[in-house]
């Protein structure tokens, strides 16, 4: 019960990581195919809509950190163990946009430093969610062998394979449709909204497939995924209602209701991750030799109460605190002066 | 103490590594730890403590993984310390702009917060890697410790997101909220900075001072998150690194304008900033000598052998002298070129000129930290903090009575060459704790060499990351270089 308390919020955290900063994400790697006249007015935008807020979503990812090690502190090791190489460049990734980020928007000069930051904002921009992708995929896959095993075995080909490599892809277009739908609201300059409505159009295609692809590299690497998806309910049903949230959601486009295509969008991905948690409970970390279940790696019962006492009081001060930084900053028509 | 001196009697007894049938109460033992308790924990008993880790571990990687570990925090504290201390500095003009509305007091607000945005971004990203890092590294160490001092983390998270917000809306709600509620917002950035670092400081303080287990079998059992998290180093560890953040930041901030004042003595911009910040720099640099002595005193209690270290005590002593500088050498147990001063060394520790304080004598060979490391690093640290709180106490003196005495072309060149002081004696004050509780990374418990990672290679990714901390520095350092051009 306690566990499953914990493990609620632990995927709330993932879900609202990947619903805000992945957004944050997806709109640097938006930025690399800005071009044209009006490319200049569009990196605008984008660092517009990230700025104020991309410090706060990227608290999600800490919070599900420290839930990992104090909730399931079994699977924070064996994660950190076997997936070393990607949770190393996803930080990378991590740093690198961040102050990529800070360091274009800060510096009073205009020069050609501003090429290499667009350039490490862009590349780090896909690294990131690449290799959260990759983890995903792989600790699902679980192609693990303990470290007798020889460096290969038991810290590359774990995560190097075509599964854990297809869910990135997946998790990097997931990210970048996000951005696009959020961004349209962005502006009310209508060759620019046009911009991202054909950016939205693309990724959503691209994100079909990156999905189809995701299931033929499961049977290549010897998963029954879509065996998996027909067994549980759940996911079956958050996959059918992700797909069919498109209609609404592009009805919605195109009568420009800005806000309800943000809502619904971000509904869709919610969908596509609540399917992806049911497909994994109570697994955490699905590893070969050692499977590991939200039970199985739970910490002590004293740990987890006092860290749901500290989860509930602390989204009673965040939540609120959220709400008034996305009023402030989304919901209100005044622009900065 | 007597219980402990008893249960040495019997060999089946001897706390936690050096058997593994035995059973500590972490929870019990804090208040029954006297110096001598401590010390004659490891002096008795069968002191050949198996190390089967750094029999697999090459300690090549070993080295790796605490290099990356130093590196990275000693990265993030400059960042964290600047994420604590600057939102109060820049409160403080921000409040004189609202009240008095010369134009000096915005220009200045927004200049330091555009220096401090790239900090804040930077602060964050570091801090990041760590929590990774702290897995990535040590698996073997979180996957006992996690539950345990975890604790303060969760609530962390909490600071962090009200400060992420805050921030938001402090450098970006300039003209979206209410003038008083955005400086709210600053304030909020700093209260939550302050509260995420003392957070933090319960974690690093359970690894010196560790509580809320039994160590059975080599195992904690019947945690208790509560009183790890509240440990009996806590809260000293805690008000130190605030007030030094404090301490650093207003001397840092302080010597950049100094310079800016040695190049354009008429600026308005310039002074002000100068005078906000040495006021804040020379506040906290006054008490932090005064609160030093008080941690010092606690870690002679909790930590003998830090203590020791820290003051290249050898041989336990009555009226034991104070070593002041000199270079320290474990194969002669000597200290080449110190200054003493008989009896200080007992004063300081326990208020007393003729009391005991046990040396290194006292603990076996391989339970010493790295002794000249650690003793060089406490002089630099004590050696700045002397030296902070004497400029301090004269700049306090002059900015109540004599405010021109700042302005003389020496005090400013003074405060230049100050800059970058405050941060160095972090630093080396993060050294005598990290390093000064080797080989332990939870004192007592568990050793640095069972915590690390299985992954041969570290090398690699230590080399990587320092590559990328050393880029940053450099970009930071350049970008506050143009900005600075740029204003003044
Ligand atoms: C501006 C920075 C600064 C200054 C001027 C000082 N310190 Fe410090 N000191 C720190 C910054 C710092 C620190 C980096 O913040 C540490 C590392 C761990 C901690 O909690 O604070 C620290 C640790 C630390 C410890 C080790 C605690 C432990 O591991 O148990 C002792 C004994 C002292 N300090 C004592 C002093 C004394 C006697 C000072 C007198 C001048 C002094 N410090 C000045
Ligand atoms: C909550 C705060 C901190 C935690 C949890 C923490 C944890 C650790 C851990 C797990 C290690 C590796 C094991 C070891 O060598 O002891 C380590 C090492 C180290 N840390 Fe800390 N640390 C903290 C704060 C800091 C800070 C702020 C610094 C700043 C410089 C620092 C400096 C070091 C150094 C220098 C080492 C290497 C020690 C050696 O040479 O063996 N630590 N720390
Ligand atoms: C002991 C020394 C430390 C102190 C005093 C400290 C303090 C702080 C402060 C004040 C901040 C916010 C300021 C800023 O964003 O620049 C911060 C950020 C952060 N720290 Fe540290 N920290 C320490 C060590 C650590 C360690 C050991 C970890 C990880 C386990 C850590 C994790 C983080 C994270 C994740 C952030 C980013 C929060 C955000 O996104 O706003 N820190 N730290």
């Amino acid at each position: 019960m306690l566990v499953d308390l914990i493990a609620l919020f632990l995927a709330a955290s993932i879900l609202l990581y990947s619903l805000l900063a992945g957004a944050d994400f997806g709109a640097g790697m938006l930025e690399a195919f800005v071009r044209g006249d009006r490319a200049e007015e569009e990196r605008k935008i984008i660092s517009h809509a990230i700025g104020p807020v991309w410090e706060a979503n990227h608290v999600w990812l800490i919070l599900a950190i420290v839930i990992l090690f104090m909730g399931f502190p079994k699977a924070y090791t064996a994660l950190s163990i076997t997936f070393h190489i990607p949770l190393a460049l996803m930080l990378l990734g991590v740093v690198l946009r961040g102050c990529a980020f800070a360091f274009r928007h800060y510096d009073v000069a205009r020069d050609r430093a501003h090429l290499y930051y667009a350039a490490i904002f862009v590349l780090s921009s896909f690294l990131a969610p690449l290799m959260l992708g990759i983890v995903a995929g792989a600790s699902l896959l679980g192609a693990t062998s303990p470290p007798e095993a020889g460096f290969y075995a038991a810290f590359v080909r774990p995560w190097a394979n075509l599964f854990s490599f297809a869910v990135g892809v997946f998790t990097c277009v997931l990210f970048a449709f996000l951005a696009a739908v959020y961004l349209i609201g962005e502006t009310t300059d209508p060759p620019i909204q046009r911009i991202f409505v054909r950016r939205a159009i693309i990724t959503n295609v691209l994100a079909i497939l990156a999905g189809i692809a995701v299931f033929l590299a499961a049977e290549f690497d010897g998963l029954a995924l879509a065996r998996m998806f027909a067994g549980r309910a759940l996911s079956l049903g958050s996959m059918i209602g992700a797909t069919v949230l498109l209609v609404p959601l592009w009805v919605a486009v195109k009568r420009h209701r800005t806000h309800l295509a943000r809502v619904l969008v971000a509904g869709q991905v919610a969908l596509v991750l609540i399917g992806w948690f049911r497909l994994q409970y109570p697994i955490i970390f699905n590893s070969r030799s050692d499977p590991l279940t939200i039970y199985t790696a739970a910490a002590p019962d004293p740990a987890l109460r006092y860290l749901l006492y500290a989860l509930v009081v602390g989204s009673l001060i965040i939540f609120p605190a959220l709400f008034y930084l996305l009023k402030v900053f989304k919901w209100s028509a005044t622009q900065e002066a | 103490m007597k219980q402990f001196s008893k249960e040495c009697a019997s060999p089946s007894s001897i706390p936690r590594k050096l058997s593994t049938q035995a059973v500590v109460s972490a929870r019990a033992a804090p208040r029954q730890i006297g110096s001598y308790a401590v010390h004659a924990m490891f002096t008795c008993g069968p002191l050949e403590s198996p190390r089967p880790a750094e029999l697999t571990t090459p300690v090549t990687d070993l080295f790796a993984a605490r290099s990356q570990m130093a590196i990275s925090l000693g990265f993030h504290i400059v960042f964290a310390s600047i994420g604590m201390a600057m939102p109060f500095v820049m409160a403080i003009s921000h409040w004189r702009w609202l009240r008095t509305k010369e134009p000096v007091y915005l220009d200045l607000t927004k200049a330091w917060s555009k220096g401090v945005a790239i900090f804040f971004a930077t602060g964050a990203v570091s801090g990041t890697v760590l929590s990774f890092e702290l897995g990535l590294l040590w698996p073997n160490f979180m996957e006992y410790a996690g539950p345990i001092s975890g604790l303060p983390f969760a609530w962390e998270g909490t600071a962090f997101f009200l400060e992420a917000i805050a921030l938001g809306i402090f450098l970006y709600g300039w003209n979206r909220v209410h003038p008083w509620a955005h400086w709210a917002s600053g304030v909020v950035v700093g209260l939550s900075g302050v509260a995420s670092a003392l957070f933090v400081i319960c974690a690093n303080a359970w690894m010196n001072a560790p509580a809320g287990f039994d160590w059975v079998d080599g195992k904690p059992i019947n945690i208790d998150p509560v009183a790890a998290m509240f440990n009996r180093a806590a809260l000293h560890q805690g008000l130190h690194m605030t007030i030094a953040a404090f301490c650093a930041t207003g001397y840092a901030v302080a010597g950049i304008h100094a310079i800016g004042l040695l190049k354009n003595p008429a600026s308005a911009f310039h002074a002000s900033a100068f005078r906000i910040a040495v006021f804040i720099g020379a506040l906290a640099a006054v008490v932090q000598p005064l609160h030093g002595d008080r941690l010092a005193k606690q870690t002679a209690v909790l930590q003998p052998a830090k203590f020791a270290a820290m003051e290249s005590l050898f041989r336990t002593a009555k009226g034991a002298p104070l070593t002041i500088g000199g270079i320290p050498s474990e194969e002669t147990q000597t200290v080449r070129y110190g200054i003493e001063i008989p009896g200080l060394l007992s004063f300081l520790a326990h208020g007393d000129f003729d009391a005991v304080v046990p040396g290194l004598d006292q603990f076996p060979r391989e339970h010493w930290p790295p002794i000249a490391v650690t003793h060089i690093a406490f002089q630099i640290m004590v050696g700045i903090g002397v030296l902070l709180a004497a400029i301090g106490a004269w700049s306090l003196f002059a900015l109540w009575r004599r405010p021109v005495w700042l302005h003389s072309r020496k005090a400013l060149w003074l405060f230049a060459l100050c800059t970058p002081l405050g941060f160095i004696a972090i630093e080396a004050g993060w050294t005598v704790t990290e390093v000064g509780r080797q080989p332990w990374i939870i004192y007592g418990y568990m050793k640095t060499s069972e915590a690390v990672t299985p992954m041969p290679g570290l090398v690699y990714p230590m080399m990587g990351f320092t590559a990328v901390y050393l880029l940053l520095a450099f970009i930071v350092t350049w970008l506050l270089v143009r900005q600075f051009r740029h204003v003044g």
